[in-house]
């Protein structure tokens, strides 16, 4: 006993804040939330235990809930993959043969650091609006205006270019994962006449696959936990037509607007299941497609 | 000369065929190296131009904020131009006291939350990276195991019990439900950020100051957090700008308007859309986003390699 005090003493010293931030603010809540999900709870009478109802309720007759999951899995398919292959591309394009490739580096990251503030939601709104700048340039071609917010056929659009005008942090990534790749494979290729596109393929796709890998995990659970600008474009309520109805916009007024608190803790459990499978799959599926230098010999 | 014999028709020594042939594949390699220099030229100069195209179009949302800002209220939609037509920077003294408080009070509302919070987040994961990067201790994978799973967790999921137990602690509308998580390593992106970084150090700093009788407290304070001040100043600056830019927590824990952040009172603006005060909302983006710039500017390399080295977003 004494020499395992001795032994991890220190260590779990240090560990102590992380220690009750985890049991406290992490695991203690979730479980917390897994109870209240069974629940009926409004905050102002004790928690009552009503088994499965909230769960089957959401899957069977909750319109919105589906109206949720489906607004949130369109913006995860079209922003996710959109910004990624706009990182690459970028990304590519800086990394060859650029000496002033700080400038550009920094001007194309600069919108992932504002990107999630609420001063750019605001700019976005009105962007977009029937009168705002996006309607303006495309008059200039003989397109005719479209209130692209209110339009609940087109609103989630101006949210997915918000992601993509957010490419930054990915381009970055990709760029570090550029820099790792050998010249000399190039250079060799390059001897055998192998076309661009080939060596692209060949060469960059496959060594790229590891950060390819990584920036997809993380930028998939990123894209379901958007919240504020949705909240702020669709102010506060999903709107126009629950057409921003965002998983977590949802959550949170049925939370915070009509303490169904109850309700709301099953939601974020489903909400948690399904970043879990997301990342499951990936990490399961990576062995057929990410190949890792070290591993071979 | 001697394309001028061929032509004519010489007979020509073996010796000075071999030298023209030789001659002739010089200048053919060396036409095509200028061929390709030329290319590539032109290529760089097409690069150039769509980077710089691009750029534009990537600036031109925040160009178009920062003049509007600016502009009298019935330019702002009326034209493209970014210039505008004369400079009403009144709009930034009128936008800073629109609200029922002043942008004073948020302005050092959102100083004090994120100044702790920085606090917190450098001392609470320094420590927990320390352990997990430097420490040998039972149970070290299976935990590292566990913070890097909590990554994973949406806030979203941990928000209701943590409100409910807030309120019942009588935190709401104070300051501690958005700082005190902070001092107990709740953002375990830098923990991750921090273990990367400490790994890279040489074990034998620690094994020697161990062998002088230094505790690992010592080691910690004196050894790893000096040599690990790049990455503590990438934490530091990210954890700063994403608290300054927080909405979600402070949404829900700030009742009060004279608790409220700067991201809260920017939101009010959009309650009085009605009103017209388009300019003034604008300037006080604007405003709010200086610090986030101003930091990005200065401290570009250290943000640039801590997203290479980590990943984060």
């Amino acid at each position: 006993m004494n020499r395992f005090i001795a032994r991890n003493g220190p260590a779990y010293a240090f560990l102590l804040p992380w220690f009750l931030g985890f049991f406290l603010l992490a695991l203690g809540p979730i479980l917390a939330s897994l109870y209240l999900s069974f629940t009926r709870y409004d905050m102002v009478a004790e928690p009552r235990w009503v088994g499965f109802d909230n769960y089957v309720y959401m899957f069977t007759r909750d319109r919105r809930f589906w109206k949720a999951l489906n607004v949130t899995f369109t913006y995860v398919a079209l922003a996710v993959p959109a910004r990624l292959i706009m990182a690459l591309v970028v990304a590519m394009l800086l990394d060859k043969g650029l000496r002033t490739i700080g400038v550009y580096r920094a001007i194309f990251y600069l919108p992932s650091l504002l990107g999630s503030s609420i001063a750019i939601a605001i700019l976005w709104r009105q962007l977009f609006a029937a009168d705002g700048v996006v309607n303006r340039v495309l008059a200039d071609f003989g397109i005719p205006s479209h209130a692209w917010i209110t339009d609940p056929n087109t609103s989630i659009y101006t949210l997915v270019l918000l992601a993509m005008w957010q490419f930054g942090s990915p381009m970055l990534i990709f760029l570090a994962g550029l820099r790792s790749i050998p010249r000399d494979l190039y250079e060799a290729a390059e001897i055998d006449g192998t076309p661009k596109w080939r060596q692209f393929l060949r060469i960059t796709l496959p060594l790229l696959a590891p950060v390819i890998f990584f920036n997809l995990v993380l930028q998939t659970i990123e894209a379901f936990k958007t919240f504020s600008s949705a909240f702020i474009i669709s102010n506060g309520s999903g709107a126009p037509a629950d057409s921003l109805l965002f998983y977590t916009v949802y959550l949170f007024n049925e939370a915070f607007k009509f303490f169904r608190m109850g309700y709301a803790s099953a939601l974020a459990w489903v909400l948690l299941i399904i970043i879990a499978v997301f990342t499951g799959i990936a990490f399961l599926t990576s062995k057929y497609w990410v190949h890792y230098e070290n591993e071979r010999d | 000369m001697k394309t001028s014999a061929i032509k004519s028709g010489h007979p020509l020594s073996e010796a000075s065929k071999l030298d023209f042939e030789i001659d002739e594949a010089a200048r053919m390699a060396h036409v095509l190296r200028l061929k390709r220099e030329r290319q590539q030229r032109v290529g760089r100069l097409l690069k150039h131009a769509f980077l710089i195209g691009f750029s534009a179009i990537m600036l031109y949302p925040l160009l178009w904020l920062l003049s509007s800002s600016v502009k009298p209220e019935d330019e702002i939609f009326s034209t493209l131009s970014l210039w505008p037509s004369q400079f009403m920077w009144g709009n930034y003294v009128k936008g800073w006291y629109a609200l029922p408080q002043s942008f004073t009070v948020f302005t050092i509302n959102s100083v004090i939350v994120t100044s702790l919070s920085v606090v917190g987040n450098l001392i609470s994961c320094s420590f927990a990276a320390y352990a997990f990067a430097r420490l040998t201790f039972t149970g070290r994978s299976f935990f590292f195991a566990l913070m890097m799973m909590t990554l994973m967790i949406p806030y979203h999921v941990v928000l209701i019990p943590q409100y409910v137990q807030f309120l019942k602690l009588g935190w709401v509308d104070t300051y501690l439900p958005l700082v005190v998580p902070r001092f107990l390593a709740s953002d375990a992106f830098f923990i991750f950020l921090m273990v990367q970084f400490f790994r890279q150090l040489p074990k034998e700093l620690d094994e020697a100051a161990m062998i002088d009788g230094c505790s690992p407290f010592k080691i910690y304070w004196s050894i790893i957090l000096p040599l690990s001040l790049p990455a503590m100043g990438t934490a530091a600056i990210f954890s700063l700008i994403w608290v300054w830019e927080d909405f979600l927590a402070p949404l829900i824990y700030l009742n009060d308007i004279k608790s409220y952040t700067v991201p809260l009172a920017l939101r009010l603006f959009l309650d009085q859309e009605g009103q017209s005060a388009y300019g003034q909302m604008f300037a006080m983006s604007v405003l709010s986003l200086v610090p986030v710039v101003l930091f990005f500017v200065l401290f570009q390399k250290l943000i640039v390699r801590g997203i290479a080295t980590s990943g984060m977003k």
